[in-house]
């Protein structure tokens, strides 16, 4: 625990890498407030608008007799006020208190989960296959079946991820498709499977605004007495460029009121929806955040937000989302640092790329977002568990492969941990082997103990057949068959009891 | 203390990885306690036999065996309990041989000439010595003429030679093929290092060659029983 008192997992600190300067920082500020003061944002939500008229924003008539809408323009002082009154720290409960998370923006420490919401659930099964030209050469490698996305996928990545070591959150990450799952009962169902499933804590979009009450209730049953709930919000309330959707704004609100924990996120696409360069994209996915969170802090001061901006470029040949690339890490990194800037607590991704099965080019694209994302300070990095094909694709094999990734991630941003008592031991201990045997080997087991040594890579191969892929699916089926920890029997029923929609499965 | 809590103190110091007071030991709270080196000397004084502290070693080396082979304990770990093992026999070894007891047997090692390094060298010689073979080590550097008048002097069971660099691998071929004309029945001589290879050692007629550490111990434990 840290001074806050707050039981917490502990996350991963590192020292920020700074990819704007300080002074391309305040200019992209300067130039999304000027947008915003001088463009402007499209707003379709008529409880929006009057919540951002009533706290002093300019705002005119802008739609025509098929579709309502208003242009709505923040003074920047008005801008500044809303910003300095969102909450520097965060708190997203889990049902097991260990795993909570505790976001503060004056400290870069950063956490690794899921994300997205794949409508393609991709199962693999090792098979073996013998060489035509010689019956004894056999290689072991994974055969794939894509199924559309369900309540059983959603149950095994979210028992998965309880098991995967790096993963610290849950973001539903299975686009649900079973036949008895509708518009109205998503929400519960989305939820109380993750929730069950994994004592992780859980993040999930909001598909009917009418759900929101049930999804609460919900999670204060199962969270009983502890002082944060497990579950938090993403709402994607501005369709870029600037134009703030009615539906989504209202959820803002509804969240806002309630206090629940939320991601006020943007994806928009350099290129197609945004600007392709860094500080264009930038500069408006910066200004789309900003309106987002300000009307949070409108409807209810203090109303705790992650800044949540998932930048993305477009691919020159189909103009479809493409992450394999620089630019997706140069965005996340610069949007990082904005974050900071506005002592916001900061949801970013990393993990993502273009290759559709696991294998050498997914893990080449993710490690270099899990790397730069991470060393930029980002608190809560999603996407970055078993995505494949963008974000089209989970595969479980994939998040096993990417947890070992991660680990890797991890040692090699682990900032230099020694003061001048571990220097003068490290001078005796010099001395002494060079006096002695001149092996260093008994120093090794402090070392260990101060947990400074790093660890070799999870799937390390044996002789000269590339056994990562065997390997991992062997981890993964040893996960998918571990125990779950599931809820109390009291505590389902009364779910089933109080909660209309769910789907016993 | 009986003689018996001497031995099991001794025993757990070498499990333990822990050579003397100014060390922390495996889990890093022994540090100001009595070490082997310590222990060993207060059973000499009680006159505890070197044959029955040699036993002692064994067990202890056995135990440390099966922590490795759980993955609790990792070669480094091995490494401290051997060595603590090979300063305890360079003590007891002149009252061992005064009383007949024979070690696994003997082995020397050398870096061949042309070659500086003996890292590897030195893991070997380290283990060696834990596992109960008499070591001798000649360093590094060490000249064909060298290798082979210690031969006739030690009177080894096994020769152990350790090449780093492609460039010695030459020096070594020549140095097994001086020491095959000498024609030492039963002598058995062991190669290793990054550049060599069974391939290497079949060639040089070098009679085995060994990866890394644990194969070499593994190999000298199956030629010694089939000796």
């Amino acid at each position: 625990m840290e001074k806050t008192g707050i039981q917490h997992k502990k996350a991963l600190p590192v020292r920020p890498v700074e990819r704007l300067t300080p002074e391309q920082t305040r200019a992209i500020d300067g130039a999304s407030k000027k947008l915003l003061a001088e463009t402007g944002l499209c707003c379709a939500g008529a409880k929006a608008a009057g919540v951002y008229h009533a706290a002093g924003c300019r705002v005119e008539e802008a739609g025509d007799d098929k579709q309502k809408m208003w242009k709505v323009y923040f003074p920047e002082r008005l801008l500044q006020k809303a910003l300095s009154g969102v909450p520097s720290t965060v708190v997203l409960g889990a049902r097991d208190p260990r795993h909570t998370l505790l976001l503060q923006a004056d400290l870069p420490h950063v956490y690794f989960g899921t994300g997205a919401e794949a409508n393609i659930y991709l199962r693999s099964r090792m098979d073996k296959f013998v060489s035509t030209a010689d019956a004894d050469r056999v290689l072991h490698h994974p055969v794939y079946q894509e199924e559309p996305g369900s309540l059983a996928a959603l149950a095994d990545a979210a028992r998965l991820v309880e098991q995967l070591e790096h993963a610290d959150f849950f973001i539903r990450n299975v686009n649900i498709q079973d036949p008895e799952i509708n518009k109205a009962n998503k929400d519960v169902n989305v939820f109380f499977t993750s929730l069950c499933h994994t004592t992780k804590h859980v993040q999930g979009g909001l598909s009917e605004l009418e759900a929101l009450p049930a999804v609460i209730s919900l999670a204060r049953i199962i969270a009983e007495e502890q002082p944060y709930l497990p579950f938090s919000f993403i709402v994607c309330p501005v369709r870029s460029p600037l134009f703030m959707v009615s539906d989504s704004s209202e959820k803002v609100l509804a969240i806002a009121r309630e206090k629940i924990p939320m991601v006020i996120s943007t994806s928009p696409q350099g290129g197609v929806t945004a600007p392709i360069q860094e500080e264009g994209i930038t500069i408006q996915t910066n200004a789309e955040i900003l309106a987002g969170i300000a009307l949070a802090q409108f409807a209810n001061p203090g109303a705790p937000v992650l800044y949540g901006a998932v930048p993305v470029r477009a691919r020159l040949d189909t103009l479809e989302d493409c992450y394999g690339t620089a630019e997706f890490s140069h965005y996340a990194m610069a949007c990082v640092q904005l974050a900071r800037f506005y002592g916001i607590p900061c949801y970013a991704s990393a993990g993502v790329g273009d290759a559709n099965r696991p294998g050498i080019q997914a893990t080449v694209e993710k490690m270099f977002s899990y790397k730069e994302v991470a060393a930029a300070g980002a608190h809560y990095i999603h996407y970055a568990f078993g995505l494949l094909d963008g974000t089209n694709i989970f595969s479980p094999l994939q998040a096993v492969l990417d947890n070992a990734s991660i680990a890797l991630v991890k040692e090699l941003l682990r900032a230099p941990d020694f003061d001048r008592e571990e220097i003068a031991a490290a001078v005796r201990e010099i001395d002494k082997n060079v006096k002695g045997s001149g092996m260093f080997i008994r120093g090794i087991r402090r070392q260990l103990r101060r947990k400074v040594v790093s660890s070799t890579y999870e799937f390390s191969s044996d002789g000269e057949e590339d056994q990562v892929l065997l390997r991992a699916q062997a981890k993964l089926e040893h996960c998918l068959a571990a125990e779950t920890k599931a809820l109390p029997a009291d505590t389902i029923s009364r779910v089933f009891k109080e909660i209309p929609g769910l789907v016993s499965k | 203390m009986s003689k018996d809590e001497l031995l099991a103190k001794l025993e757990h110091s070498i499990v333990m990885g822990h050579l003397d007071a100014d060390d922390e030991g495996f889990d890093g709270t022994m540090e100001g306690t009595p070490g082997t080196l310590e222990l060993l000397e207060e059973a000499l004084k009680a006159e505890i036999e070197p044959g029955v502290l040699v036993e002692s070693f064994r067990v202890a080396m056995g135990k440390v065996g099966q922590l490795f082979e759980a993955e609790e304990y990792n070669l480094a770990d091995m490494l401290a309990s051997a060595e603590c093992v090979g300063k305890a026999m360079e003590i007891i070894g002149p009252a061992l041989q005064a009383v007949s007891h024979s070690t696994k047997g003997k082995f020397l090692i050398a870096t061949v000439e042309g070659d500086l390094h003996d890292i590897g060298k030195n893991i070997v010689a380290t283990m060696l010595k834990g596992a109960g073979y008499q070591v001798k080590d000649l360093g590094i550097d060490v000249p064909a003429a060298t290798i082979l008048q210690e031969i006739r002097a030690y009177k080894p069971d096994y020769v152990g030679l350790s090449a780093l660099l492609t460039s010695t691998m030459v020096e070594m071929e020549h140095v097994v093929r001086l020491i095959k004309e000498e024609n030492i029945p039963g002598l058995k001589v062991f190669i290793g290092g990054a550049p060599t290879s069974q391939e290497f050692a079949d060639k040089i007629g070098a009679d085995y060659y060994c990866r890394d550490v644990r194969e070499a111990l593994d190999k000298l434990e199956e030629v010694s029983k089939v000796s």
